[in-house]
């Protein structure tokens, strides 16, 4: 998020393209800083926020007052921001008999602002709720009498949520919440409030005037809607393809509580209707199961509007999701763990929402709570049916595919691949990688420890492992060839599996260039490539027949004296 | 130090042309208010890593005092 100095430069960029929105905005204690950051970051969310600003602490001389300068304004939105600070000063100054009865007072006082401002003016009216403060006169007590600060506080902030109920034009901007996301030392500053009056740190205003934009956008009817969720290592741990369906993660196995913990979350979207579609590079059989049949599974096919498993690139099918369900891009959130997909959609798809993921799944959900990307101004018995609906439209739609430029995107990668034999610093990956893939594995020879040893050092073979490296990162060891020389000139390929994490990215191209051109230079003739069916492997099937060999009875040719070099967008190191 | 100072003036006051020097005072500054001036602290502080107690923001005269007021907390 952009830092208060950031918001402040945005103040000269050009709104006229933006919508206009009239907000007046009244406090208890200094609101100019905020006033400027709520500008400024209203040029993030594409809004011109025209604002008008009470002088210091008039808030009830404003709007008891017909002929005052905030009717004249007659603002759209009107953010009213009175303090826990100030609370707490009405409350020193009570005798303490009082005391008991701040909470019922204030709210008596609140509900006379806004039937005033609501008779008088056609505005929404946005009422930041009390950050806690803590006064530690009655201890831990303070919980068990009505006359401690903190009881009345919290009493107030509760008959609020109570009376935005009722009255439809309230809504309650939650900077308590934000209080406790980022701990009170970092949302107030003692040195700035008692030299500025001021109650906000300015480290805080952008996140304050984020959580308020969000509700002013909200109100001009910008929502998010849909949910596109990947599937591997996102709502589950693992690859379901590799690893199968019963070794993800989710439920009890391994870190499978953080999963758990998202698709529940996942599930409460739904509920309050919120679109969930599904977007995973994935054979779509294999993807379905876990919904239909794993035990851990909170999410399940009936909680999915739109389910889109394949191996075709995402913005294509992302695009295809939106056709059937018939949304703007903007009103899309993407997650997906991978970063290479989130730039490829985030380049591809304007508008759309793609967070940063952190790295630790146990993260995923604190990091989006701290995002507030589904603010909402209704809550309906028909947002709850929205799913089925959109169900329905996505069963009449089929799946046509439309290609994007891949190719131009690729170039931009910086793609480069070390390509290096088996040695004793990559053979436990190997291992693992050749217990691992089998999905992108045209024979399925799984290999130990010791018969990577026994390849690497016999003469008939020839060993190559293939690293990707992008402008995002390193993706590490992704490929593993192992050749056999054969008699007549030919070399058989033994093994050749690769991560799915790289398809789609020419890889293939790169690895069949490298091994045909060390095979014409080591004088053989022909490359034979062999495809084992297996329950996994449908992926491949035609592997050899897509990059040119011919099929001579049950095994595939290339002849390297005429072989010419697929493209690709990968140099090697 | 100055030469710091100066960055984060003009980078909190967003204006390039701010050229201070010990003597300097916030008259002298036409952005520096009352209302820029918790902004410039609170910027000194995130850049040297240091809190300034609430009477020491009261007490400077000008940009020399606080940057003696900066050295004394051992930058």
């Amino acid at each position: 998020m952009k830092t208060f100095t950031e918001l402040k430069k945005n103040l000269k960029q050009d709104f006229s393209g933006f919508k206009t929105i009239k907000v007046a905005v009244l406090g208890d204690t200094s609101t100019q800083l905020l006033v400027q950051a709520l500008r400024g970051m209203g040029y993030e969310y594409k809004l011109n926020l025209e604002i008008w600003e009470a002088d210091f602490n008039q808030v009830e001389l404003q709007v008891f007052d017909p002929g005052s300068a905030l009717y004249s304004f007659d603002p759209h939105m009107v953010v009213l921001f009175q303090s826990s600070h100030r609370l707490l000063e009405k409350f020193n100054k009570m005798s303490s008999a009082d005391h008991s009865g701040l909470a019922e007072h204030e709210l008596n006082s609140i509900q006379n602002i806004y039937s005033t401002l609501s008779d008088t003016l056609n505005a929404k009216v946005i009422y930041y709720n009390y950050t806690e403060i803590d006064d530690s006169v009655f201890g831990n007590f303070a919980n068990k009498t009505e006359f401690s600060f903190l009881f009345q506080l919290r009493k107030l902030n509760y008959e609020l949520m109570l009376v935005a109920m009722k009255c439809t034009d309230l809504y309650i901007c939650d900077i308590s919440s934000l209080q406790n996301q980022v701990g009170k030392a970092n949302f107030f500053q003692t040195s700035v409030y008692i030299n500025t009056e001021m109650v906000l740190s300015i480290e805080i205003l952008p996140k304050v005037a984020a959580r308020t934009l969000d509700l002013i956008s909200a109100l001009q009817g910008q929502l998010k809607k849909c949910v596109i969720l990947d599937l591997d290592n996102t709502i589950w741990g693992g690859i379901i393809g590799d690893d199968g369906f019963e070794n993800i993660q989710v439920g009890t196995l391994g870190i499978g509580k953080a999963f758990s913990e998202f698709q529940y979350w996942v599930k409460k979207l739904k509920e309050r209707g919120i679109i969930v579609a599904v977007c995973s590079k994935n054979t779509d059989s294999v993807a379905r199961e876990p919904f239909k049949k794993h035990p851990d599974m909170v999410l399940r096919m009936e909680d999915i509007s739109v389910f889109a498993a394949n191996w075709e690139n995402k913005a294509d099918n992302i695009r295809e999701i939106r056709d059937i369900l018939n949304i703007g891009f903007d009103s899309m959130v993407f997650l997906d763990d991978n970063p290479f997909e989130r730039n490829m959609v985030r380049e591809n798809i304007p508008g759309i929402h793609v967070p940063e993921l952190p790295e630790d799944p146990a993260d995923y959900l604190e990091y989006l709570y701290t995002l507030n990307l589904f603010e909402t101004t209704a809550f309906s018995n028909e947002d709850k049916e929205r799913t089925r609906l959109y169900q329905v439209e996505a069963q009449r739609n089929t799946f046509q595919k439309k290609f994007t430029n891949e190719d131009d995107f690729l170039k931009t990668l910086n793609m480069s691949c070390l390509v290096q034999p088996f040695n004793k610093f990559n053979i436990p990956r190997i291992a693992q990688l050749s217990q691992r893939s089998n999905q992108f594995n045209l024979r399925t020879v799984r290999y130990t420890e010791g018969d990577i040893e026994f390849l690497s050092a016999s003469e008939n073979h020839f060993t190559f492992t293939f690293g990707l490296e992008d402008k995002f990162g390193d993706n590490g060891l992704i490929c593993v060839i192992v050749l056999q020389k054969e008699d007549g000139g030919a070399l058989f390929i033994d093994t050749w599996f690769m991560s799915c994490r790289v398809l789609k990215r020419g890889m293939e191209h790169f690895a069949l260039n490298t091994i045909a051109e060390f095979g014409k230079n080591a004088g053989f003739k022909t490359l034979k490539g062999e495809y084992i069916p297996t329950a996994k492997n449908e992926m491949v099937k035609n592997h050899y027949q897509s990059l040119g060999f011919g099929q001579n009875e049950n095994h595939w040719e290339l002849d390297l004296g005429g072989y010419k070099k697929k493209h690709n967008h990968i140099t090697r190191k | 130090m100055l030469k710091q100072i100066n960055r984060i003036f003009t980078d909190t006051l967003d204006n390039e042309d701010i050229v201070i020097t010990e003597a300097t005072t916030a008259s002298d500054v036409e952005e520096w208010d009352s209302l820029t001036h918790i902004q410039l602290v609170v910027a000194v502080e995130k850049h040297f890593k240091i809190r300034f107690t609430s009477r020491e923001i009261q007490s400077w005269a000008n940009v020399g005092e606080m940057l003696g007021c900066i050295q004394g907390k051992g930058v």
